[in-house]
């Protein structure tokens, strides 16, 4: 026995080093190559604008007192419901959408590294929400301002209270589509993850109240009950019979969600069978 | 080369594969072969490493498929044609898992070349007929220049000229010292392309050996007589030995004779004056020979009380 046998050929000489961007670049190129991509985010980001243009237009307080910001008026719920709805289901369908045509197979005898091609689609996914999402709350404070303006009541937006009303609405949208995309491949079926994102990210919250210990405790752990609290830029009133989420909990809850589906999922896919 | 030693695969009670062993091996194509629901198309994705063996072990080259964290370069497949997004154009899907692999750009239109879709490599694959989605599998298998391929019902939806040139290239690969794997449930399919042949039945290995070899064990020789006497002739025939079925319509009966060779039969003949019209030798097919020794292991027969 010899060890100069020749062995057989396990890849050619030239296959280069494998690299995580490559990965990124490709999940970059699959999302820009979807016709419905660039419709769905514009639809979304229009639709948005104009919920705050109309809740700005109609709260008639707006103007009468001092100049504040209102930031209710600039992040209505109405629109941003829409926003959770929108980006959660679009953050599902990055991989709901390869597990229903079967393309993961595909996908994953080019990138056999199952848990890579989990994380790089939550990279491309988190980039992309967090630009839209930056992209429509600036567009909103600034919608919402200029409408106030027109009664001299505008503020700009290094106004305190304003940058974290704006921050915490601009990372709402990664949040929530990085929540649909770990639930999107915990479930892989496209009805099943929609409605469970609706559910846990839209519906959940409002089972629970402010007036218990621990129904608010719960309700406190939802991610629209923590973006609800974040852009709140006034102190809980002290006398209130609720209670009241502190700003630091929900930063955390704007962290924790995001980070346990997607850690699950990445858990998940590399004991599976695809 | 492939090599699957012991591989079983278990859903529930159920056994989709079942110690299954056998090696594939380079500059051959070598047929993959069972009836429906024969385990194949779950064998070959445990090779591929999506599915885990429940037992035993499936090699590529030495090193388990899902060791690789790219695969592109190592194994090329096609296993269903239909795995694509249909609102992606051709060469933004092959675009896609060439960069995933750090495959330069350039290849996806020189497979798209390869395999005739240069045209279509801009229309959407949702509009692409089977046959075109069929291409655009190989194409995505060739993309990375592997030196292992695997394909799973490569020709359905082809139309004959696909099925051709895709018979061509299989060869060409082989030629180029490449392992070509491919599986089919029709068997005469396997006649015009493979060199060597590997047959389950009910996830079990039924037979691993060169197609000649396979088609030699299979039906016996069988010989087709037209005659006018064909009741005196079977009788004579029957004492001889032979077994004995009637085929076609009366009036043009010919008798289907197992057991005597065709030699053996015209002297007998001969002998008791009967008039023959018809001497043929029938050689065993392949198809036939799959038939038979499948015919135990079919999973799925029409018909049968299930």
């Amino acid at each position: 026995m010899t060890t100069l046998t020749s062995v057989p050929r396990s890849a050619p000489v030239d296959a280069p080093p494998v690299r995580f961007r490559d990965l990124l670049a490709s999940e970059w190129l699959k999302m820009r190559s979807l016709r419905s991509t660039p419709w769905t985010i514009a639809l979304t980001v229009l639709f948005v604008l104009g919920s705050t243009a109309v809740a700005t237009l109609a709260d008639k307080a707006a103007g009468s007192g001092p100049a504040d910001f209102r930031p209710f008026d600039a992040y209505p719920p109405a629109g941003y419901w829409t926003l959770i709805l929108v980006a959660s289901s679009m953050g599902a369908l990055t991989v709901v959408s390869e597990y229903s045509s079967g393309l993961i197979r595909t996908t994953t005898v080019a990138v056999p590294a199952r848990g890579s091609v989990v994380l790089a689609k939550a990279a491309v996914t988190a980039a992309l929400w967090t630009a839209i999402g930056t992209a429509v709350s600036t567009g909103c404070f600034l919608v919402s301002q200029a409408l106030v303006n027109g009664r001299h009541a505008g503020v700009p937006i290094t106004h305190p209270g304003v940058f974290r009303p704006l921050v915490a609405t601009a990372l709402l949208a990664p949040v929530c589509a990085l929540v649909g995309l770990g639930l999107g491949v915990l479930l892989r079926h496209a009805a099943a993850t929609m409605i469970t994102s609706v559910f846990v990210l839209l519906m959940l919250p409002t089972m629970f109240s402010d007036s218990n210990r621990w129904s608010a405790d719960i309700k406190h752990a939802m991610v629209s009950a923590a973006w609800n609290r974040l852009i709140e830029n006034w102190e809980p009133d002290p006398h209130s019979l609720g209670y009241s989420a502190t700003v630091p909990g929900s930063w955390v809850v704007y962290v924790l969600w995001p980070l346990i589906t997607v850690a699950l999922a990445v858990f998940v896919v590399r004991r599976r069978d695809v | 080369m492939i090599e699957v030693s012991e591989l079983t695969k278990q859903y529930g009670d159920k056994t989709a594969v079942d110690r299954l062993s056998f090696t594939v091996r380079p500059g051959q194509v070598t047929g993959f072969l069972g009836p429906n629901g024969a385990g194949k198309t779950t064998t070959l994705r445990m090779i591929l490493g999506l599915d885990a063996p429940t037992t035993g072990t499936a090699t590529v080259n030495g090193v388990p498929f899902r060791h690789h964290p790219r695969g592109l370069r190592h194994v090329g497949a096609l296993l269903d044609a239909g795995q694509v997004h249909g609102g992606r154009s051709a060469a933004a899907h092959l675009a896609a898992l060439a960069r995933s692999n750090g495959i330069p750009r350039r290849r996806v239109a020189e497979v798209l070349q390869e395999v005739g879709l240069a045209e279509a490599a801009n229309r959407r694959i949702g509009g692409f007929s089977l046959g075109m989605k069929q291409r655009l599998g190989i194409a995505t298998a060739l993309l990375g220049d592997p030196p292992v391929l695997m394909f799973d019902e490569p020709i359905n939806g082809m139309d004959p000229e696909g099925v051709r040139w895709v018979r061509r290239l299989f060869r060409r690969l082989a030629a180029e010292g490449r392992t070509v794997f491919l599986s089919s449930h029709l068997m005469s399919e396997m006649e015009n392309t493979a060199d060597q042949l590997v047959v389950i039945g009910r996830g079990s290995l039924i037979a691993a050996e060169s197609v000649r070899d396979f088609a030699a064990r299979g039906t016996r020789r069988c010989v087709v007589v037209a005659t006018p006497q064909a009741t005196e002739l079977a009788a004579v025939l029957t004492s001889a030995g032979a077994s004995i079925e009637r085929e076609g319509s009366a009036g043009a009966e010919k008798l289907a004779v197992t057991g005597l060779p065709a030699d053996r039969i015209g002297a007998l003949a001969f002998e008791n004056r009967i008039q023959l019209d018809e001497l043929t030798t029938r050689t065993a097919s392949l198809e036939a020979a799959f038939m038979e020794l499948t015919a135990d292991s079919t999973e799925y027969l029409a018909g049968q009380p299930r």
